[in-house]
């Protein structure tokens, strides 16, 4: 029982994909786990679009039927003059479940080796001598304390155990977006096809997404910049009013809200004794905003270290650094490059979007894509036509 | 000070991630402000999807320069 064990090895605040993708590499290399999720369920609420790439979900398994709602081909944007364009993607997509996408991951976290406890509430670190040695907290009333080699902050878009271990995870307000989705039925949409509203009046400093879960179910939600929601409209009245206008029929089974942090990746993913993964650390993509992949892929990498660092000399800052630098290696590059391609682009008016569209409307449909898309959105800044190039070719 | 609307709250840990002071505590269903350490910057209020938080003090709503 992990009441009675006082010590693990590696202790992991929060049950998302990089919380347990960490947990289940960090187990099968030998290390005694703990895993603790203050919610009563493993993925619930899901406070995301659910999007990802096949590509994406390769990297770590063969993605199982169950956690697909729908296989996306097929791209539509809408501009502010409602133009529309759509193109056949070059790789597939999904919208996950991730009810039962979440909970798998856990469940073979636990088949791993690792404990998963849920309803555990960490409110604090141990630190001795400046170093991180555990956790404390509340589990259905009763206080706890556990010590720990390594505590694994991957609390999410909230990041405070970074923050009690003196890291720097606050996000700006021009770099969290306010974020809120329904789930709706009762209406018609593409069910191959991830469709983007693209409009100040839609969602300023951000987008507004259809993402469909079959033919007549579809997560729709949108986010805008915090600097934009300063004297403006909540995120809320945002998608109520374009709910109104594109599909006043439908039923909402779910709403969700949630910040999404479009930010460059924190400074310091580690220090001693600790290491942050996912949305606490900022590892989502600052343009598209999706970051189960990456969260996933810095859980991975984080919990590879660890194990090399536990086997040799300690949980030391120095020895666990080579999970920064593999980071960086493995994506870190390209995401201080969406970051800058970000801030050029969510600054766009309504005429530079519209005449973006136009533009693209030109290339014949069969050779449009993604990378032609972002070239022409940043032609008036050259500069950025490079990373562009980087992103979205590998060159 | 700031306020939360009671029973208004979805607990998603936006305001917890803008938070310059780390004072907004959220449990899986229950939010709190720590007012000692709270230095009335707005950020949260600005942020929240559904304006759940509020500025009671009416010389300081959006007369913030934190953001």
């Amino acid at each position: 029982m992990w009441k009675e064990q006082r010590e693990f090895d590696c202790i992991v605040v929060g049950g998302g994909p990089a919380g347990s993708t960490f947990a289940r590499t960090a187990a099968q290399g030998g290390l005694s786990v703990l895993l603790l999720e203050k919610d009563r369920d493993i993925g619930v609420p899901v406070r995301c679009g659910e999007a990802v790439s096949d590509a994406g979900l390769r990297i770590f398994f063969e993605p199982n039927p169950r956690w697909i709602a729908s296989t996306i081909t097929r791209i539509k944007l809408v501009a502010p003059n409602e133009t529309v364009v759509e193109f056949d993607l070059s790789e597939k997509g999904y919208i996950l479940d991730r009810r039962i996408f979440d909970y798998d991951l856990a469940e073979y976290a636990t088949k791993a080796g690792a404990v998963v406890v849920t309803k555990a509430y960490v409110d604090g670190l141990l630190i001795e001598d400046d170093k991180v040695v555990g956790v404390k907290g509340t589990h259905i009333g009763e206080r706890f304390e556990k010590r720990a080699k390594i505590v694994i902050g991957a609390d999410g878009v909230e990041s405070r155990v970074g923050r009690w271990a003196g890291l720097e995870t606050t996000c700006k307000l021009k770099d969290m977006e306010s974020g809120i989705q329904k789930t709706v039925t009762g209406i018609d949409v593409h069910e191959h096809m991830f469709e983007f509203y693209l409009s100040k009046r839609w969602a300023p400093g951000g987008y507004l997404w259809v993402f469909p879960k079959g033919k007549n179910k579809a997560n729709i939600g949108l986010g805008i910049t915090g600097s934009y929601a300063k004297d403006g409209k909540a995120a809320q009245q945002y998608l109520d009013e374009f709910l109104e206008w594109k599909y006043p029929q439908a039923s909402v089974l779910t709403t969700v809200v949630g910040g999404i942090p479009v930010a460059k990746t924190v400074k310091e993913m580690v220090s001693d004794g600790i290491m942050l993964v996912g949305d606490a650390a900022h590892t989502v993509n600052p343009v598209t905003g999706g970051g189960i992949v990456s969260g996933m892929r810095s859980g991975l990498l984080a919990a590879e270290t660890a194990v090399k660092a536990l086997n040799n000399t300690g949980p030391s800052k120095k020895n666990l650094v080579p999970y920064e630098k593999a980071w960086h290696k493995v994506g870190g590059k390209n995401h201080e490059r969406f970051y800058r391609i970000k801030e050029t682009i969510y600054q766009f008016e309504d005429d530079d979007l519209n005449r973006i569209a136009d533009g693209f409307s030109d290339i014949p449909e069969n050779e449009r894509n993604l990378f032609k898309l972002f070239s022409i959105a940043v032609r008036k800044k050259p500069s950025l036509l490079i990373d562009v190039a980087r992103v979205f070719t590998g060159v | 000070m700031i306020e939360v609307a009671e029973n208004k709250c979805d607990f998603c840990g936006c305001c917890v991630g803008v938070c310059p002071v780390n004072c907004i505590e959220l449990k899986e269903a229950d939010i709190r402000i720590d007012h000692e350490l709270c230095i009335d910057c707005d950020i949260c209020v600005f942020i929240c999807p559904i304006k759940v938080l509020s500025q009671t003090d009416p010389k300081r709503t959006s007369s913030s320069e934190a953001a």
